[in-house]
């Protein structure tokens, strides 16, 4: 229909160029998001004579010699686990608490729904720091401070809020007369959760999970508040580098580097849902 | 016949606030020990001379005082005020960019080329703000920086990005608008897609103003779009503090510190943590009514 439209009304050469514009444009959206990761990547892979090269050098035989001393010199190895115990353990924890939770608020009719619902969506709008002052204070009293669990723990008032939102919408969508027809042949309410919503609502909760991850494992504001060097993540790592005065910038985008590509795989598997994610359900 | 007792039965199974709260217990519960008990400390502390410096000292309640001086601080507004001015700079050219982009994604055909461009948007969204900060500082350097290069190739000369108060929050905004236009661009897209095909057609033969189009057909369902952006992204920069602390540590001397960033540095830098507790409590207030908004006019249906 579209294309029948477009013919019958512009000659056949200006359709052309209208494509050819519309083909540039979109080779920008790309330049334009992916040329500072580029630039991150590029640089972790050349010497620091020519990562601190003027003008840049745009061709160089690219090496992993700074790979290689991030993980085995320095401690990145260790942050890189560390933040891949806190943020598997923050979301399994997450996932748990929250799954339930999301099934009560899209089945369950009850007083106070909107005050919880408030609740959440306050918790994701957050800015860290009221939190990690207190969280800091009392850490320090209980002797949690640079211990994975005070991470685990504290990283659920964002990820919570996210896997009650994705998998509230997710239950929604699964229907009703399953959970009754099972209700009616004496299943218990917990079995008709975990036998039968549950199951259903895998792909919502899946997603969930990866944003959960994703969010835990960028996160530095806490982690830096938190944790000193056992417990230390890789962003707090990376950012370690930042003194001193001749800064090993190929060390430090080999770092950053590290941190982002899992994570835009991670990205590119929910990328359909990413709106959905950032927006807390508001728009699909 | 199958339908009539699950009629009876529905109502029965779902009005139960005991079933539900068993079902919510824990994760409210949770929740309130790591969310509300600290912010109730929070509270309590805002109220009390705290320097994490003095420890030997004893921590009296001194009233509203804390809040007084926060009030009376001319640089708490500096931070509340920049944060503000940063927004003002970054949202309407992310709203800009992002509706180009979202119209691009939009537009019938080359449909290869627009799931690449989908795909790349895909990257700065995933990239940690911390990390977009040290790229940031490494794209802005004055030396070797590619900006300054390919400003040189362009024939201006080489500007001093981070060591400029004015330029670094220009280039903390650069690096935000990378980070986060494919966000509005995609929230853009979404609200474009719910144009009913039909009606987007029929305007298009009406008209072959692209303008007029967007105006008329398209601009309606892309306000609710909008709304969502505006109150999402201010929450953002309110809490904004990754990608500042390793671009610039809010500086140079205060240019780029954020009201998350000062709030930090007073906590734990300045270690007072009675005052810093109050500005949190302040930003808290802020984050409440900003959630109230959402709320009402995002989740119509709730």
């Amino acid at each position: 229909m579209t294309t029948l439209a477009y013919s019958s009304q512009a000659a056949a050469r200006p359709r052309r160029y209208l494509h050819a514009w519309h083909l540039v444009g979109l080779l920008a959206i790309v330049l334009f998001a992916v040329f500072p990761f580029y630039w991150m990547v590029a640089t972790s892979i050349k010497t620091q004579a020519e990562a601190l090269a003027s003008p840049p050098v745009w061709l160089f035989t690219p090496h992993l010699d700074n790979y290689t001393k991030v993980l085995f010199e320095r401690d990145v190895l260790a942050s890189l686990g560390n933040s891949l115990i806190v943020a598997l353990s923050t979301t399994a924890l997450a996932v748990g608490l929250g799954t339930p939770a999301a099934y009560a608020l899209a089945r369950f009719e009850f007083r106070g729904k909107q005050d919880l619902w408030f609740w959440f969506i306050t918790n994701r709008m957050l800015s860290p720091i009221v939190v990690a002052l207190p969280v800091y204070l009392m850490a320090r009293t209980l002797n949690l401070i640079d211990t994975h669990l005070v991470l685990i723990l504290v990283y659920l008032t964002f990820n919570l809020p996210i896997v009650v939102w994705i998998c509230t919408d997710q239950f929604r969508g699964v229907p009703k007369d399953l959970d009754e027809a099972a209700r009616l042949s004496g299943a218990s309410r917990w079995a008709i959760f975990w036998r039968i919503a549950l199951p259903l609502a895998m792909p919502g909760v899946a997603v969930s999970a990866i944003f959960s991850f994703i969010f835990s494992w960028n996160e530095l504001l806490y982690a830096l508040v938190l944790t000193r060097t056992a417990a230390r993540t890789a962003p707090v790592s990376a950012t370690s580098f930042m003194s001193g005065y001749d800064l090993p910038w190929g060390e430090i985008t080999a770092t950053g580097t590290l941190i982002v590509f899992p994570v835009v795989i991670f990205a590119l598997m929910v990328s359909r849902h990413l709106v959905q994610g950032l927006t807390m359900g508001a728009v699909k | 016949m199958a339908g009539t007792p699950l009629k009876h039965l529905g109502p029965a199974l779902w009005n139960n606030t005991r079933a539900a709260f068993a079902f919510l217990a824990p994760a409210t519960v949770a929740l309130a020990l790591i969310g509300i008990f600290p912010t109730v400390f929070a509270l309590v502390n805002s109220f009390r001379q705290y320097n994490l410096a003095r420890p030997k000292d004893p921590t009296p309640f001194i009233g509203v005082d804390n809040y007084l001086s926060v009030l009376q601080d001319a640089s708490f507004w500096a931070a509340l005020g920049r944060t503000f001015g940063f927004l003002l700079t970054v949202v309407p050219v992310q709203l800009a960019l992002g509706l180009i982009i979202a119209l691009l994604l939009h537009k019938p055909g080359l449909s290869g080329f627009k799931l690449l461009a989908r795909m790349s948007l895909v990257v700065p969204l995933a990239t940690a703000p911390a990390v977009a900060g040290l790229i940031g500082r490494l794209i802005f350097n004055r030396d070797f920086g590619v900006a300054n290069a390919l400003l040189g190739m362009a024939g201006a000369g080489p500007v001093e990005w981070l060591g400029d108060p004015l330029n670094a929050f220009l280039a903390v905004a650069l690096m935000d608008v990378w980070q986060w236009t494919p966000f509005c661009a995609l929230v853009l897209l979404a609200g474009l897609s719910m144009v009913p095909t039909e009606v987007e057609e029929a305007a298009r033969l009406e008209t072959r103003s692209r303008w007029q189009v967007l105006r008329h057909v398209q601009l309606p369902f892309l306000l609710p779009s909008v709304t969502v952006i505006l109150i999402l992204r201010t929450a953002d920069v309110l809490k904004m503090f990754d990608t500042v602390f390793t671009m610039t540590r809010g500086g140079p001397g205060a240019a780029t510190e954020l009201v998350s960033v000062y709030i930090q540095r007073v906590g734990f830098r300045v270690f007072d943590q009675g005052v810093a507790s109050a500005q949190a409590i302040l930003l808290l207030i802020l984050t409440i009514v900003l959630a109230r908004l959402y709320i009402r006019f995002v989740y119509r249906e709730v």
